[in-house]
């Protein structure tokens, strides 16, 4: 096909009558709907073409997907995707995300499946259509019709040797927004009549709010405390007044000691009750090949709970007038937020529209979903629209946790130093149907779902090396102190890290350099080129015995490796790492970082690297600092201070190779970088020390634990 | 009620508050249309929230009203436009030195006040002039780059 259809302007005025009418000045729609009408007419049935695509009369187009851009670059990615299908220039395709009354329901933005699902199911939308307009006649556009046509999953797709926006490095729209304070997020959102809202959450976690002294916040203007049994909140016209309000409104709750304590917390979940065991994989029989082994080893690996930690607190807008409710959110799925709050708050599904906005970065289930519920609240309470943003000890104490993780490894090693057998066991939280509960409905008393997941995290466990018998078993245990959720790359970070910090055992023992002794377990061209790749770049020096380095002023340097095909299915990641360490504190420095990386065909090698550099630095800082910690009553960690992250002066230099396959299909890569950081780091630290750090995080304190234990 | 008058972004500005210890910030943002200043720990730690005051990086969430007033304050919208940035913000456009963006402006600010105070700077003195702003994407790599890029050293 040679004519862009932007020339077929008759054709083009077929396109949705319904959504004509927005405007698009820069930045999607669903930044700018303002209202409750949760009927606009427009459809949004995943099946249909006219869900995901509205042609205008200037020749411009609009891209509807449920998926959501949390700073990922998302936003220019799916653009890409359907200007290459539609023949267009990627600055005539608009986007509108995640708004419920007009966006189809593509899933969650979860476990990197932003473009492949959601990219790939516009892509298919986008063909689609443009087959279509070779068969039309003006006849049949008359009057301004829809689409009216299904996704055809057989459209032809452009052949990748022909791409022009696809695989371009196009800059992010919204970049310029944000470098000058002009995007607006979710926190920046207000609309007439808006009061603010501020939640009073218990000093002991599940305690019962047993009174409230009114009296305690008279002298501030225009508040007033809301009490739903345990539910307690202020709302005012200023904001201000909301935080001083509660701060200050004097309150009495019930005492207890619901939790375990942070401390020694492995020990905890190591015992705690098993709802059950599965067994994830069983490859030959491991027991009888590790009787039979030449050489066995074993080690345990710890993982504890950390927080999203979203700089920005969590924050939404409610509007529950006139039997609707809208909700301004920037949750990661907002049509599950809708289904739930309809739920939640027996509104009818018709009524309910969630309208995503920017938010501070979540990587998974933070606060959102809970402020969302605490500002509808307030909002049903008060009759107004009501903004709810949570303060920082909210975020830090109260946002749903990755949850901790604890692994056993065991390997034998045949005479040749060949892997025989491997074993895994871990302890993860059980899953549960339905939602997860949100604080401030169990508080009111109110009944919801009480579901419990935490992501796919039994993935990644058994290596991706040749390996004659492999058996993978999780225990899913019934209580996990701490609310668990979905947080980045989840389970796998710490199962890589696992299996690369035992790896690298391995290899000392065979008495192979540890890039060596991957290669050699590996067959797939991919997975070579990746190590070869991150070796080259990084100037590997083979080491068949490693050992302890020179100490110099007393610094030691060391080098490790990394290398997983994430969810042993997709992505291929391989790593190398240098690290300083001063043996007298413990401190460990980064100080640079190689990375390739293959993730089939790469839409925007630009933001695709951002991804990548900013998986390497999030995850050094998840290794290096962060820890959410808690005693017997609630979590202690709640300021920067307390639960501190990586900071600029720690910031290693990075290089980052993308191997770009435009003939293969696509995998997400908002999660992949992140698994072989901290199994790089643990056998960098090995490599300069000779000490091994199988507990996260990589504090001072248990590196110089470590170093002088050993 | 009281009335506070500074100079916001080159021009006179007023905003009352019935506090004098509110913070900058929350008066910038509802008072003012300032939303380029954003909330991230109230408490002095994390940078979000910087404005310069009289030229000087600061933090608006530490900073009441009354502290402010007379000032000569500039916020991340005071500095330039999408369509036309300054020197550093078109420094962050080039080098993609955004995440989710909500620390941006702060990083944004800081840099404005170091580069002020040091024009041509060290790769190490941006990472120590930085310290106290966090990111939490890890953008830091771009970050300073884009400073480094402002500061017309080569990157």
């Amino acid at each position: 096909m040679t004519t862009p259809i932007v020339s077929r302007r008759d054709l083009l005025k077929s396109g949705a009558a319904v959504v004509v009418g927005f405007t698009f000045a820069g930045r999607g729609a669903a930044q700018m709907a303002v209202g409750s009408d949760a009927t606009l007419g427009k459809p949004t049935g995943i099946n249909d073409v006219d869900s995901f695509l509205a042609v205008h009369a200037d020749g411009s187009v609009t891209v509807y997907t449920g998926k959501v851009d949390l700073g990922t670059g998302l936003r220019v990615a799916i653009r890409q995707m359907a200007a290459e299908e539609l023949e267009l220039p990627v600055e005539r395709v608009n986007l509108v995300e995640g708004d419920t009354a007009l966006t189809p329901d593509q899933g969650s933005t979860g476990g990197s499946t932003g473009l492949t699902q959601g990219g790939v199911q516009v892509r298919r939308a986008a063909a689609t259509a443009r087959e279509a307009f070779r068969k039309m006649t003006p006849a049949d556009l008359a009057g301004g019709k829809h689409f009216n046509m299904k996704v055809d999953p057989n459209a032809p797709l452009k052949d990748p040797k022909t791409y022009k926006v696809v695989s371009q490095p196009v800059l992010r729209p919204e970049v310029p927004l944000k470098a000058t304070g002009r995007n607006v997020y979710v926190q920046d959102f207000t609309m007439p009549g808006m009061m603010h809202g501020r939640v009073i959450h218990p000093p002991v976690i599940g305690a019962k709010l047993m009174s409230v002294d009114e009296a305690s916040i008279r002298s501030i203007p225009d508040v007033r405390a809301v009490r739903i049994e345990s539910f307690l909140a202020v709302v005012a016209k200023d904001e201000w007044a909301a935080i001083r309000a509660a701060r200050e409104l004097k309150a009495t709750w019930s005492e207890g000691q619901a939790l375990p304590g942070s401390t020694g917390l492995g020990g905890y979940v190591r015992n705690a009750a098993v709802d059950k065991d599965e067994t994830v994989i069983n490859r030959g029989n491991t027991a009888s090949a590790m009787t039979g082994a030449a050489k066995t080893f074993a080690a345990s690996y710890y993982w504890p709970n950390q927080s999203h930690a979203s700089l920005g607190p969590s924050c939404a807008v409610a509007d529950m007038r006139e039997g609707g409710l809208t909700v301004w959110s920037s949750a990661q799925a907002p049509h599950n937020l809708r289904a739930n709050m309809a739920k939640v708050f027996a509104v009818p599904l018709a009524k309910v529209r969630v309208v995503y906005m920017d938010g501070a970065g979540c990587y998974g289930g933070n606060g959102n979903d809970d402020v969302a519920a605490d500002a509808v609240l307030l909002s049903r309470a008060v009759n107004a629209p009501v903004r709810v943003q949570w303060m920082r000890q909210d975020e830090l104490g109260w946002d749903p946790k990755g949850p901790q993780q604890l692994i056993d490894l065991r390997a034998g090693l045949d005479a040749q130093g060949n892997i025989a057998a491997w074993e895994a066991e871990m302890w993860v939280p059980m899953n549960k149907p339905g939602s997860r509960p949100l604080l401030s409905i169990d508080a009111a008393g109110m009944a919801q779902d009480h579901g419990q997941g935490a992501g796919l995290m039994t993935q990644n466990a058994d290596p991706p090396y040749a390996a004659g018998n492999v058996r993978v078993v999780a225990h899913h245990i019934k209580d996990t102190p701490l609310r668990p959720s979905n947080l980045r790359a989840p389970g796998k970070i710490a199962n890589v890290f696992a299996v690369e910090a035992f790896t690298d055992e391995l290899a000392l023992a065979a008495g192979v350099d540890p890039v060596e002794y991957r290669l050699r377990g590996l067959k797939d061209p991919r997975a070579i080129e990746v190590i070869k790749r991150t070796a080259d770049m990084f100037n590997w020096k083979p080491r068949p015995a490693s050992a302890p380095r020179p100490v110099q002023g007393g610094m030691q340097i060391g080098y490790g490796f990394a290398y997983a095909r994430y969810k042993q299915a997709e992505n291929y990641v391989a790593m190398a790492m240098e690290v300083a360490v001063d043996r007298a504190t413990g401190k460990v420095s980064v100080r640079r970082v190689a990375c390739a990386h293959d993730c089939g065909l790469i839409v925007n090698p630009d933001a695709l690297r951002n991804q990548v550099e900013g998986l390497i630095v999030q995850t050094l800082s998840r290794t290096l600092h962060e820890e959410v910690k808690f005693d017997r009553a609630r979590v202690t960690s709640v300021d920067w201070n307390t639960y501190p992250i990586l900071r600029f002066p720690d910031a290693p230099a990075i290089e980052v190779a993308l191997i770009n396959r435009p003939e293969l299909p696509l995998y997400g890569a908002g999660e992949a970088a992140a698994v072989t950081v901290p199994g790089a780091l643990a056998n960098a630290i090995f490599d300069a020390t000779g000490a091994r750090v199988r507990t996260a995080p990589f504090t001072p304190e248990r590196v110089k634990t470590a170093i002088v234990g050993d | 009620m009281a009335t506070y008058k500074f100079q916001l972004n080159g021009r006179p500005a007023t905003a009352e508050s019935w506090d004098p210890a509110q913070p900058l910030l929350y008066v910038l943002r509802n008072e003012l249309g300032q939303h380029g200043p954003k909330f991230g720990c109230g408490m002095g730690q994390c940078g979000a929230c910087t404005v310069l005051i009289d030229g000087k990086a600061t933090r608006s969430c530490l900073t009441t009203v009354r502290q402010a007033a007379g000032k000569n304050i500039t916020t991340i919208e005071g500095l330039g436009t999408p369509e036309k940035p300054d020197t550093i913000q078109a420094a962050f456009i080039a080098e993609q030195a955004s995440q989710c963006g909500y620390c941006t402006n702060g990083m944004v600010m800081t840099a404005k006040s170091l580069l002020t105070q040091n024009p041509k700077p060290t790769l190490e003195q941006v990472k120590q002039g930085m310290a106290g702003n966090l990111c939490r994407c890890g953008t830091h790599t771009r970050i300073l780059r884009a400073v480094m890029r402002a500061s017309g050293a080569a990157v």
